[in-house]
């Protein structure tokens, strides 16, 4: 076991999935020779070669079209969409075409394929090139979705959604690329529809995913040096989702707040918000709390965007509101 | 390049195809009173006039070639040989349908038959048909993926970008444009500066071909050239189909769009009264055998009908069912 990076832990399954199944194949913009835009598939058109690495001209719709009517015949794609700002371009084929061929053909037909995409801020990246928009795929019946956090994680849910028999939406954020983790060196593939406790705490649960995990780790010590003790819960798979986790984490705090990098406004947040308000209202001490952006696009100057985006400081004040608010009420 | 790549066809093939296409023309004629009767829940946007480029075009492809079609697909999978009755079971919302009566008009699939579906979206099953055609090029047998589509889904961006892509890759894709003057309710000239879909092909490198989409031999030979021509390795064609839309856009719309007597002239071109003919005429074939086979295609969806109207209705429960292959102990279902 040895740390790598997250960007590292997608290519390592990339090249063992392939390695092991040659109906694996990636689609995508400059994938080839160039290795893609964040050096994700640096060497796989080397190692396996132009029937199994096809580099597209840039045309989303077209692409995600490709992998779903090969995927039909027996392929298992792998797409690379640079942002998932361009998702926009191929929704048809994800939504009204990927997402429902297994349903409308009443079981006949199926679209196992992948289809990665890149999220969240680099920096100053503005409005076509930050947002996080998991949350839209989570409304589609037929797919699953999946976020991770860490480079092991990273890793295990890949390889479990390249297996997977139905359409994955598999989300990468890239200000997570160049963070270190452990991976061990057989990594078996994920079950996707487990989250996961990172730390365990007793006040109130920080339900979280990609970034917003690691700053709810970060707010957590803080918190801790007040006296709170927060437990904070990696969502992981946002379709399907781990309900029975979630309600152990809060049979153990009773109070709630989400965190993610996406706009708070029907973002995936407020998902989990309302399944523990329909389904575990008795466990909760306190209201449901969201943290993440405001609803605004994404602006380019960096002082508007830290006010905008979801911060540490953001969680940590949130946090104290929602277990002083119990408080108060007891 | 008008030479037909295997020659003259035999007596049998000829009426094979009239049978096909009268099978078609009768099979959405009773559909539409079906619909009346109240049969039929859903949409229904018939082909009724266009059978030749159906016919034409399937009786040019081999058993391991798949198909990609649009909302207007019944002609397509009748002429890739499906089973009336699981058709007629399929609009009859019952689980003897083709998919259980999940898809309906819009969305009926065959694996078996490699019709890969019918499509909601107009231009929606292009970029299907480039994917087909890249697992079939990746196979290495032989195999062409063909994707119908109108004039009005040449107009889509996803026509533009999947023509490019399969020429750029020379996928063996073949693309069977049916051009029936109309998109939806509005008439091509209105829609597209471009008059005939097939000068678009010359953007993507690739043939672009006319055929009279009501000669059932002229589109079946314009396609097995592409259909050779893919198979060969040398990449996609645009194969555009001249026909008409006796009917309208759907079941229902009443045509106050179309100039007087535009139909009336297409019906004098109408393929279920000129190739009869020609096969008396020109082939020789007798009388009788035109009017058995009428006879043979009543019964034949007579039984169809029947078959789908004995068919049972899906239980409740199976509307949580094909969401996922796997629902992963149905959490992937709340």
């Amino acid at each position: 076991m040895k740390p790598i990076r997250f960007a590292q832990a997608i290519t390592q399954a990339l090249d063992e999935e392939m390695a092991r199944d040659e109906q694996v194949i990636l689609l995508g913009e400059d994938i080839g020779k160039p290795g893609g835009s964040f050096g994700i598939t640096k060497g796989l058109l080397d190692k396996y070669g132009e029937s199994r690495v096809y580099d597209t001209p840039i045309s989303e719709e077209a692409i995600v079209g490709a992998a779903l009517g090969a995927s039909m015949m027996g392929a298992r794609p792998v797409v690379e969409i640079m942002f998932n700002d361009f998702a926009a371009l191929a929704m048809d084929q994800i939504v009204n075409q990927a997402a429902k061929i297994h349903y409308m053909s009443g079981g006949r037909l199926s679209a196992p394929l992948v289809i990665r995409m890149l999220c969240g801020t680099n920096g100053s990246t503005a409005g076509q090139h930050s947002q996080s928009l998991e949350a839209w795929f989570t409304h589609v019946p037929g797919l699953k979705v999946v976020a991770p956090s860490t480079p092991a994680d990273a890793k295990a849910f890949l390889k479990a959604a390249i297996r997977d028999p139905d359409p994955v939406m598999f989300f990468e954020q890239r200000m997570l690329y160049n963070t270190k983790g452990e991976v061990p060196d057989e990594v078996e593939p994920a079950r996707l529809a487990e989250g996961k406790v990172v730390r365990e705490g007793s006040d109130l649960t920080i339900a979280a995913y990609m970034k917003g995990v690691h700053q709810a780790l970060e707010a957590a010590e803080i918190l801790e040096r007040d006296g709170i003790s927060a437990e904070v819960w990696d969502v992981r798979s946002l379709v399907p989702f781990d309900r029975d986790g979630l309600r152990a984490s809060l049979e153990r705090t009773g109070r709630l707040m989400t965190v993610h990098e996406a706009v708070v406004r029907s973002g995936f947040g407020a998902e989990i918000a309302a399944i523990a308000a329909e389904e575990m209202f008795d466990l909760l001490k306190a209201p449901v709390r969201r943290v993440g952006a405001h609803p605004t696009p994404h602006p380019y100057a960096p002082q508007l965007e830290s006010t905008m985006l979801p911060s540490v400081e953001r969680i940590v004040e949130t946090a104290r509101e929602l277990v002083g608010a119990t408080e108060k009420v007891a | 390049m008008t030479t037909a790549v295997d020659g003259r066809l035999d007596q049998e093939t000829l009426v094979g195809l009239f049978e096909r296409m009268l099978l078609i023309r009768r099979f959405e004629e009773r559909a539409s009173e079906y619909r009346l009767a109240g049969h039929i829940p859903g949409f229904l946007h018939p082909c009724i006039g266009q059978e030749a480029a159906a016919v034409g075009t399937c009786a040019a492809l081999g058993p391991d070639d798949v198909i990609l079609s649009t909302h207007r697909g019944h002609g397509h999978m009748l002429a890739r040989g499906a089973d009336p009755g699981r058709m007629y079971a399929e609009l009859y919302a019952r689980v003897e349908g083709y998919n259980r009566s999940k898809g309906g008009s819009l969305h009926m699939i065959d694996t078996d038959l490699g019709f890969l579906g019918a499509n909601g979206i107009v231009g929606g099953g292009i970029p299907i048909a480039g994917g087909a055609a890249l697992q079939q090029k990746r196979r290495g047998q032989g195999g062409v993926a063909v994707s119908f589509f109108g004039d009005g889904a040449a107009n889509q961006g996803a026509f533009h970008e999947v023509l490019n892509l399969c020429s750029l890759w020379k996928l063996p894709a073949i693309f069977v444009c049916e051009n029936n003057l109309y998109g939806e309710f509005t008439a091509q000239s209105e829609q597209s500066p471009v008059a005939d879909v097939a000068d678009r092909a010359a953007a993507y490198a690739m043939p672009g071909v006319i055929a009279d989409g009501n000669d059932v031999l002229d589109v079946r030979e314009k396609v097995a050239q592409a259909v050779a021509r893919a198979r060969a390795g040398e990449g996609p064609t645009l194969v555009e189909c001249k026909t008409y839309r006796h009917r309208g856009h759907y079941e229902g719309d009443m045509c106050a769009y179309r100039p007087e007597g535009e139909l009336e002239q297409w019906l004098e071109r109408d393929p279920l009264v000129t190739f009869p003919a020609r096969l008396v005429s020109e082939f020789g074939v007798p009388e009788e055998e035109i009017e058995a086979v009428r006879a043979q295609v009543e019964q034949r969806l007579d039984e169809a009908a029947e078959f789908a109207a004995a068919g049972t209705f899906a239980d409740p429960a199976e509307t949580f069912e094909h969401v996922y292959v796997d629902s992963i102990e149905g959490k992937a279902l709340r």
